[in-house]
C-alpha cells in the first residue's frame, strides 16, 4: 500500500513543476573536472605532443623540405659531445641556484612567519613580492648595471676603499647565478612561509622551555616540519632555473651557453626545431631520472 | 505616391547596390593601368607617403603596397597568389630561389635608365642573374664588419680580432651564419660555401681569450660598448653609422683585406605581373637620387646601389662615408643555403660558443 503511493509520488514528481530528473554522478563529475582537463589538454598537453612529434622529424615541417622520421635528432648529445658539458654546465647552475634561494629563502619566511609587531609581515610580504611585478627582463638589465665594470657595486667599493681595484663580475657563471637567484627567490619564500606558518608556535615554545637552543629550533623542529614547502619550492626553481634561457644570455655574456640557450638557438636563429625539441625532451628525462633517484627522499620529506 | 513596401525598398536596395557595384568597378578599370602593386616589409622606403604622392604625380601610376614579414612569407605570397603583384623587393639569396622557382620575369635593363650608374659588382651578382639575363635591380645593400673604438689603430685584417692586444676586448656577433662566414674569410675560403669546416672551426676557436661577449640586439651593443666592455667588434655597417649618429658613440666602420660580409635587397618583378611596365617605372625612382636622399635623410637608409645616388649625399653624411664603393669589390654576398649546410653552420657554431663558455 504505502509502496504503491510512494511509486504513485514518484510518478507524479516527475511531472510536478518542481521536481528535476536526477542527472547520473558521473555527469556532474565530468562537467566540474571539464575546465580543468580541457585546459590541461589544450595547454599543456596538445603542445608537448607536437613537440614530441616534431621532436621525431628530420626538418622544421614549414618549408618545402620534405620530411622523413628520424631518431638522429636524439643522437645530438653523442654527435655534438660538447652538449654533454653544457648540459653539465646547466645542472651545476640550477644546483647553486636552488642551494642559495633554499637557504636565503627559508631564512626570509622564518623572519616573515616569526614577525609579529604589528603589520610588519604584511609590509615584508609586499615588500618580497613587489619584484615580482616587474618585468623579468628589466630586473635582469638592471643587474648588468650593478655587476658591470664600474658599475653600482663598484662605485660603492670606491667610495669605502678609493683605491682598490674593480669587483664587478658580469660575464661570469656567479653573475647568472645572482640574477636567476633574485627572479626565483619569492617561490622559495612563498612555499617555506605557507609551510611555516602551519607550525604551531607551542611547540617552538616547549622547545625553548626546555633549553633548545635557537640553533636547535632551526634544525630539529623548523626546517623539518617546513620540508614540503622547501622541496615543493626547490622543485619550482629547480626545473625553470635549467632551462633559463635570458639571464644566462645577458649575465653571462661569454660563459652563458647553457641548455636554455641552445634550445632557444634551435627556435629562433637555426630554425631547427625537431633538434630543439629533442633536446627540451632528453633534458626533460634527465629532470625526471634526477627527480626519481630521490624520490625516496622527496615522499618522506613532502609527507613529514 | 508609392508606398514604401518590402518590395519597393528591396528593389531601391539592389538598384542602389548595383549601381555602387558598376561605379567601382568602372572607376576599377579605368585606374589599373596606373596602379602597381608592391610587395616588401612594411616601412623599407617604397611606402614613403611623400615618395608614393611625388610618383603618381610625375608617373600617373599608383603605387598600393602588400608588406610580408618573413622572407619564407614573401617567398609563399609569390607562389600563391599569380598576378597580384607587380613589384617585390627581395635579398640576393632569396632572389636566387625566386628565380629557381620561375617566379620571377627578366628585367628590361632598357626601361630601368638610372642603372647605368648602378654598380657592376651588385649587377652582376650571381643571385640576380640567370643564363646571362638579370632578374633583379640592385636597390640597397649593406655590411657586416669590423667596427673599432676611435683612436685605437684601425685592423688590416680578420685575424686582428684574435691578435692578444685585444684580449678581452672583442664582442661577437651571435649569429652562426655570420661567424661562419667570418671563419671562411679568416681562412681564405669561399664564405658561402667553406670546404674546410674544421679550420673555420679552428679560427674562430683561436679568437676565445678576446671574447669578452656575445652581442644579438643593436640596443645591447650599444649600451655594452657605451660602457666601455669591448674595443672591437663584428657589426653591421648601418648599425655603425646609427651608433654613431644617434647614441655619439666613437665608433669606426672599418673593412678589411679580405673584404666585408654583404647583403643586398633587389627589385624583381613576379613573372605573372600584370603591370610590369609601371613596375619598371617605380624600379628606376625607386634608384633614381632624388628619391634615394630624400629618403636616406628624411627617414635613414641602406647604402643606395646607385653610386650616383650616394654621391648626392651631402659629403659628411656618416652612410656616404661607411659605404665606399671600393668595398664592393672586395664584398662577397651571402647566398641562399642549402638546408644542410645551413645546420651545420648553426651546428658549428653552437660547439665554437660552447668552446668559449669553458
Amino acid at each position: 500500500m504505502q509502496n504503491n503511493q510512494l511509486t504513485v509520488a514518484s510518478v507524479r514528481g516527475l511531472e510536478g513543476p518542481r521536481s528535476r530528473r536526477q542527472l547520473p554522478s558521473w555527469v556532474a563529475t565530468t562537467a566540474l573536472l571539464m575546465p580543468t582537463y580541457g585546459w590541461l589538454t589544450l595547454a599543456v598537453f596538445l603542445p608537448l605532443l607536437t613537440m614530441l612529434v616534431f621532436s621525431f622529424m628530420s626538418a622544421t615541417p614549414m618549408g618545402n623540405a620534405p620530411i622523413v622520421f628520424t631518431l638522429k635528432q636524439y643522437r645530438a648529445f653523442i654527435d655534438q659531445p660538447y652538449l654533454v658539458r653544457i648540459g653539465l654546465t646547466s645542472l651545476m647552475i640550477g644546483f647553486w641556484t636552488t642551494l642559495f634561494c633554499a637557504v636565503l629563502g627559508f631564512l626570509a619566511a622564518v623572519a616573515l612567519a616569526r614577525s609579529a609587531l604589528g603589520k610588519a609581515r604584511e609590509v615584508l610580504l609586499i615588500l618580497i613580492l613587489l619584484p615580482f611585478w616587474t618585468n623579468g627582463l628589466v630586473r635582469v638589465f638592471s643587474w648588468t648595471m650593478v655587476l658591470r665594470e664600474n658599475g653600482f657595486l663598484d662605485s660603492i667599493l670606491h667610495m669605502v676603499a678609493p683605491d682598490s681595484g674593480s669587483i664587478g663580475f658580469l660575464y661570469t657563471r656567479y653573475a647568472i647565478v645572482v640574477g636567476l637567484v633574485h627572479g626565483y627567490l619569492p617561490y622559495m619564500i612563498l612555499t617555506c612561509y605557507i609551510a611555516l606558518v602551519t607550525i604551531d608556535d607551542a611547540i617552538i615554545e616547549a622547545a625553548a622551555s626546555l633549553g633548545a637552543r635557537w640553533w636547535t629550533i632551526l634544525f630539529r623542529i623548523l626546517v623539518p616540519m617546513a620540508a614540503p614547502g622547501l622541496i615543493s619550492g626547490a622543485v619550482l626553481i629547480f626545473i625553470p632555473v635549467i632551462g633559463s634561457f635570458m639571464e644566462p644570455r645577458i649575465l653571462g655574456g661569454r660563459v652563458g651557453v647553457t641548455m636554455g640557450t641552445v634550445i632557444e638557438d634551435q627556435f629562433t636563429q637555426a630554425f631547427n626545431w625537431p633538434l630543439g625539441a629533442s633536446l627540451s625532451f632528453t633534458l626533460l628525462a634527465v629532470v625526471l631520472a634526477i627527480f626519481a633517484t630521490f624520490s625516496g627522499v622527496l615522499r618522506r620529506g613532502t609527507t613529514a | 505616391m508609392t508606398e514604401i513596401t518590402r518590395r519597393n525598398t528591396l528593389k531601391l536596395m539592389s538598384a542602389a547596390l548595383f549601381a555602387g557595384a558598376s561605379f567601382s568597378l568602372l572607376a576599377r578599370n579605368a585606374f589599373s593601368a596606373g596602379t602597381i602593386t608592391v610587395l616588401n616589409w612594411q616601412g623599407y622606403g617604397t611606402d614613403e607617403a611623400w615618395s608614393v604622392k611625388a610618383f603618381a604625380e610625375k608617373a600617373g601610376i599608383e603605387v598600393v603596397h602588400d608588406y610580408y614579414s618573413s622572407e619564407s612569407e614573401m617567398l609563399t605570397k609569390l607562389r600563391t597568389n599569380p598576378g597580384a603583384y607587380d613589384l617585390v623587393v627581395l635579398n640576393a639569396a632569396r632572389c636566387a630561389q625566386a628565380v629557381a622557382e620561375n617566379l620571377l620575369q627578366p628585367i628590361d635593363f632598357a626601361k630601368v635608365p638610372n642603372v647605368a650608374t648602378v654598380d657592376d659588382n651588385l649587377r652582376s651578382n650571381p643571385n640576380f642573374s640567370k643564363d646571362g639575363k638579370g632578374y633583379a635591380v640592385p636597390w640597397v645593400w649593406g655590411m657586416t664588419s669590423l667596427a673599432v673604438r676611435e683612436g685605437l689603430p684601425k685592423p688590416a685584417s680578420y685575424a686582428a680580432l684574435a691578435d692578444p692586444a685585444f684580449k678581452g676586448r672583442v664582442a661577437m656577433d651571435d649569429d652562426a651564419i655570420i661567424n661562419v662566414a667570418l671563419g671562411a674569410l679568416m681562412t681564405g675560403q669561399d664564405m658561402n660555401n667553406p670546404k674546410d669546416l674544421d679550420a673555420v672551426t679552428k679560427a674562430l676557436k683561436s679568437i676565445k681569450p678576446n671574447v669578452k661577449l656575445l652581442w644579438s640586439t643593436e640596443d645591447q651593443w650599444n649600451k655594452s660598448f657605451a660602457a666601455k666592455e669591448f674595443d672591437l667588434s663584428m657589426f653591421w655597417s648601418g648599425g655603425s653609422v646609427r651608433s654613431k649618429r644617434n647614441s655619439k658613440l666613437p665608433v669606426e666602420f672599418v673593412v678589411p683585406k679580405e673584404g666585408a660580409i654583404g647583403w643586398v635587397d633587389g627589385l624583381g618583378i613576379p613573372a605573372s605581373a600584370p603591370n610590369a611596365e609601371g613596375a619598371l617605372a617605380f624600379a628606376n625612382w625607386l634608384i633614381d637620387p632624388a628619391f634615394y636622399v630624400e629618403w636616406a635623410t628624411k627617414a635613414g637608409a641602406p647604402a643606395s646601389s646607385n653610386s650616383a645616388a650616394l654621391k648626392g649625399l651631402p659629403e659628411d653624411d656618416l652612410s656616404r662615408q661607411v659605404h665606399k664603393a671600393e668595398y664592393l669589390k672586395s664584398m662577397s654576398i651571402m647566398s641562399a643555403l642549402p638546408d644542410d649546410r645551413r645546420e651545420a653552420f648553426n651546428n658549428l657554431w653552437q660547439e665554437v660558443k660552447a668552446f668559449y663558455a669553458e
